[in-house]
């Protein structure tokens, strides 16, 4: 419990702190196992004409809601078409949504988590009320209530599920900034003279790099369940885009006689999101504890 | 604690502030005629004129801004598009149901999650610790209408035990206050876990068994004491949250609520009732969060006597 | 006149195992307090004073720490009980006080609740008898308005009452070995001197042992009998406290005794300037070979490189040294 920390003088050089944080990771078989979901992940969305030739989305109804068999190893669904097929190539309509998702929340989030947080005053103010008022929702309301406005679809899903994001992001950001500007090191830059944007760029944001990161991971992980949930109620990607939570959605009407419909894309989801999970967690458990989300 | 209390509550006028412009411009953001999209597909002419006039669309935006405020404190939401009765009426009849089914649902995932958690923390790295945490992470994971209707699979379908849906008898409310209080129990677990670790590594916990204190008097009465407040205010953040994902369970287990009441109005394009229902949900969980605020302000006694 | 032995410490290792190997904080030390004395613990931090304090109660969590050795108390080791029969000791027999009063008080009790439950369980008093005796110790440490001050919360007191609920809560069942870690550190240098002043009189008072560690010398000057000087877990000098400021045997005591300003005295070696110790605390994982102390000591010698001192008995004292073999 208390064991002598405060002054392990070491001569151990800069760089070995990389080294044992990435041997720390390693060590971390949750966040191993995390990383390689997320590999698959990649590699299956990335590779899905090859994995699986062929057009998903043709229909067969000749062959509607056929158990799994050896030649369609997760049946078909109402439609006719194979599971799998259409499993393969949602990986890459969810991955899609979350990149976007995430570039959404950063490229507005950041900014203006710095500026809010960096600079202060009345700016500060203003964004913070603005974050506060989206913050009063839920998450996911957020998004429906942005679907609602804009409409339906694989581009407002991702500008919906973005934009409840952003918030998040901002918060993050600006803490981490203010804690960071109190420090000494800046105030001694300051006192040199250097230039507020060189501060930000230099100082501010090497240190908020590290909690964008893990927050990144997880929210990777949120912006496939969000956009699952949108499309699991007919109101996010439409049809015949083969969408994870619209199959689910879709499955739904025949749970009763063909429950492997909507049982496979949501094993789906969930391995993906495990998997940004597991890595998000490992990643706070290298960098914590100073960024304790 | 005068202080905080009073701040807090001035705290919460700017989001009201914020929730309402944000309802009053959304509509305006929408394509077209801001009357015919209130009336609906269904209005004669003469609705979307009345419609027009309670809006006063053709003054400065400022009067159909005081317009606005002045229907909401009337507790005036309009009529909805789809059945014509008032919004509030509909709302009425339906967050009832909501909140009876968020409140099961945190009570069943407290009850889980915060024993689960204590004995987490108490005993890390051990077998029952990576159970436990494993099951927190995978009910973060799982999406929660999937886990909905894989419950109605096994226990609709298969074993017959439970209704699929609908409301009526106990029977009807386990299989959503569960499904909804999983995805729940992985918050507080992990929360319940990472603040007992908190607590137990402190100093106040080594002078508590310098005194020769029993491990659980130094467990309950000194660390998880301390625990608690951030537990508690996880525990209201989530219940604000469950408002959230009721949207998704009461779909699919076809639950009467606001949630149902929502999704309804949005495919059918009900826009008063979207307005109201998105500014109810807003209301309810600042309440929420100020609720949460104060009972944090009760316990912590470094507030209560500053 | 032989004094009797309260606290007998004998070749104590205190390890730790962690990932990046197993770190040795204390290493094969003896030590031993008498009744009714002050033995002061000097050292910088990381030296295992601390540790060996926490090795007594065994308030260490075992894994990944691991203790050997002795320590006899009353003649039976503590080492070999177990832990009901320690818990039965601490706060009872033995007890302690903490460096950061703040941190180390419950922020959730109150100062009456936290002082009456050692009792209540050391004394199998009721709830109200625990607490009159809880308001009777405030009381004798000094603090102003003892029945109201019982129900108040830690963080209502300031830094220097809280030391002193902290010293009530310690001796509230009278123990007779009080390990005081750091106990002025945090406080202000005005409020210092008050404890140390009320921890005398309670000292005698209740005719408790103490072992004070510190590595403030001037407060072992003011308030202990005896010294022990501990450099990287291992005493490296021990000496009546005259003795040990008049003249210091080890190269580093030597090195402490002269970089703290002293007006106007000048000691034997005789020196007008503040001396620092070159060099730094070596870390606990990567031990210099020899004596510990060598890469750092003025008068290194070439067997220090090579072979670890022996301890050396001179006149009453001991020191861990090759220079006075």
């Amino acid at each position: 419990m208390t064991e002598p920390t405060q002054t392990w003088n070491t001569q151990r050089s800069a760089d070995s702190q990389l080294k044992r944080n990435w041997a720390k990771l390693r060590r971390n078989k949750a966040a191993l196992f995390g990383s390689m979901l997320i590999l698959a992940y990649f590699i299956t969305a990335l590779m899905a004409p090859i994995i699986f030739p062929g057009n998903p989305s043709a229909p067969n109804l000749m062959k509607a809601l056929e158990r799994p068999s050896a030649a369609h190893p997760l049946g078909k669904d109402e439609l006719g078409r194979s599971i799998l097929g259409r499993v393969i190539y949602g990986s890459r309509v969810s991955l899609l949504i979350a990149i976007g998702v995430v570039a959404v929340g950063l490229l507005v989030g950041v900014p203006l988590g710095l500026i809010s947080g960096y600079y202060g005053g009345k700016v500060d103010f203003g964004i913070q009320r603005v974050t506060d008022t989206l913050l009063a929702f839920p998450g996911f309301l957020l998004a429906l209530a942005l679907v609602s406005v804009l409409g339906v679809g694989l581009k407002n899903t991702i500008i919906s599920v973005g934009i409840s994001m952003v918030p998040i992001y901002i918060r993050l950001v600006r803490g981490c900034a203010l804690s960071v500007r109190e420090q000494t090191y800046v105030e001694a830059a300051k006192a040199v003279g250097t230039r507020n944007r060189t501060i930000l760029f230099r100082h501010i944001l090497p240190n908020v790099m590290i909690p964008i990161t893990i927050q990144t991971s997880l929210g990777m992980g949120t912006a496939i369940l969000f956009a699952a949930g949108l499309g699991f109620l007919g109101i996010g990607v439409q049809p015949p885009t083969p969408e994870w939570g619209a199959m689910l959605g879709s499955g739904r009407a025949y749970l009763f006689h063909a429950p492997h419909v909507a049982t496979f894309p949501g094993i789906a989801i969930f391995l993906a999101v495990l998997g940004f999970n597991l890595a998000g967690d490992g990643l706070r458990d290298v960098l914590d504890p100073r960024f304790r989300l | 604690m005068f202080q905080y209390v009073l701040k807090r509550l001035l705290s919460t006028i700017p989001v009201l502030i914020g929730i309402s412009l944000l309802l009053f411009f959304m509509l305006r953001m929408l394509p077209g005629d801001p009357a015919q999209v209130l009336a609906g597909q269904m209005a004669s002419p003469e609705d979307i004129k009345l419609i027009r006039q309670q809006l006063g669309l053709d003054r400065p935006i400022i009067v159909q801004y005081g317009l606005f405020l002045n229907r909401l404190a009337h507790f005036d939401l309009g009529r909805s598009a789809r059945t014509r009765n008032p919004v509030i009426q509909e709302i009425w009849a339906r967050l009832p149901n909501t909140v009876l089914l968020a409140v099961t649902a945190i009570t069943l995932a407290c009850l889980f999650g915060i024993p689960a958690g204590i004995i987490s923390a108490v005993r890390p790295h051990t077998w029952v610790d990576y159970f436990f945490t494993s099951m927190a992470l995978f009910g973060i994971s799982m999406p929660v209408f999937w886990l909905g209707l894989m419950l109605v699979v096994i226990f609709s379908v298969v074993l017959k035990w439970l209704p699929a849906g609908g409301i009526g008898t106990w029977k009807h409310i386990i299989l959503p206050s569960f499904t909804l209080a999983a995805f729940v129990v992985a918050f507080i677990t992990r929360m319940t876990r990472a603040s007992m670790i908190e607590a137990l590594s402190q100093d106040y916990t080594t002078t508590a068994r310098s005194k020769g204190l029993k491990e659980k008097v130094v467990v309950v009465k000194h660390a998880l004491k301390n625990a608690l407040i951030p537990i508690i205010t996880v525990v209201g953040l989530q219940f604000g949250l469950l408002l959230g994902g009721a949207v998704l369970t009461e779909t699919v287990f076809a639950w009467p609520g606001m949630g149902r009441l929502i999704v309804d109005s949005i495919l059918g394009r009900d826009y008063p009732v979207i307005q109201g229902a998105i500014l109810i949900f807003g209301l309810l969980y600042i309440l929420v969060n100020l609720c949460v605020d104060m009972i944090y302000a009760f316990i912590d006694p470094r507030i209560r006597y500053d | 006149m032989k004094q009797e032995t309260l606290l007998s410490i004998k070749n104590l290792h205190t390890r730790f195992h962690i990932y990046e190997g197993v770190v040795t904080a204390v290493d094969g030390i003896n030590l031993d307090v008498y009744r009714g004395e002050t033995l002061g613990v000097v050292g910088e931090s990381g030296c295992g004073k601390s540790v060996t304090a926490l090795s007594i109660l065994r308030l260490l969590a075992s894994p990944p720490a691991e203790i050997q050795g002795e320590i006899l108390f009353d003649g039976e080791n503590l080492l070999d009980m177990n832990l009901g029969e320690i818990r039965q000791i601490r706060g009872n027999s033995i007890s302690m006080i903490f460096q950061e009063p703040m941190t180390s008080l419950n922020p959730v009790l109150t100062i009456g609740e936290q002082i009456s439950e050692a009792i209540k369980l050391h004394r199998g008093l009721t709830q109200q008898e625990a607490w009159a005796k809880a308001v009777e110790m405030l009381q004798m440490v000094q603090i102003p308005s003892p029945e109201m001050r019982a129900q108040e919360y830690p963080h209502q007191l300031s830094g220097g009452m809280r030391q002193r609920a902290m010293i009530a809560m310690a001796l509230s069942c009278r123990p007779r070995l009080l390990l005081a870690d750091e106990p002025t550190t945090a406080l202000d240098v005005t409020i210092q001197a008050q404890i140390v002043d009320l921890m005398g009189r309670l000292k005698k008072e209740f005719e408790t042992s103490i072992m004070l560690i510190t590595h403030n010398l001037g407060l072992i000057a003011e308030m202990a009998k005896r010294v022990v000087v501990m450099y990287a877990g291992k005493v490296v000098e021990e000496a009546l406290v005259e003795d040990l400021f008049a003249e210091p045997l080890h190269p580093y005591t030597q090195g402490l005794l002269g970089s703290i300003p002293w007006m106007g005295r000048k000691m034997k070696a005789g020196r007008k300037q503040l001396q620092e110790i070159p060099g730094m605390v070596p870390s606990l994982l990567e031990m210099p070979e020899g004596c510990r102390f060598h890469p750092r000591c003025p008068r290194m010698m070439d067997i220090c490189r090579k072979e670890e001192p022996p301890l050396v008995q001179k006149d009453g004292r001991r020191v861990l040294c090759w220079l006075w073999k």
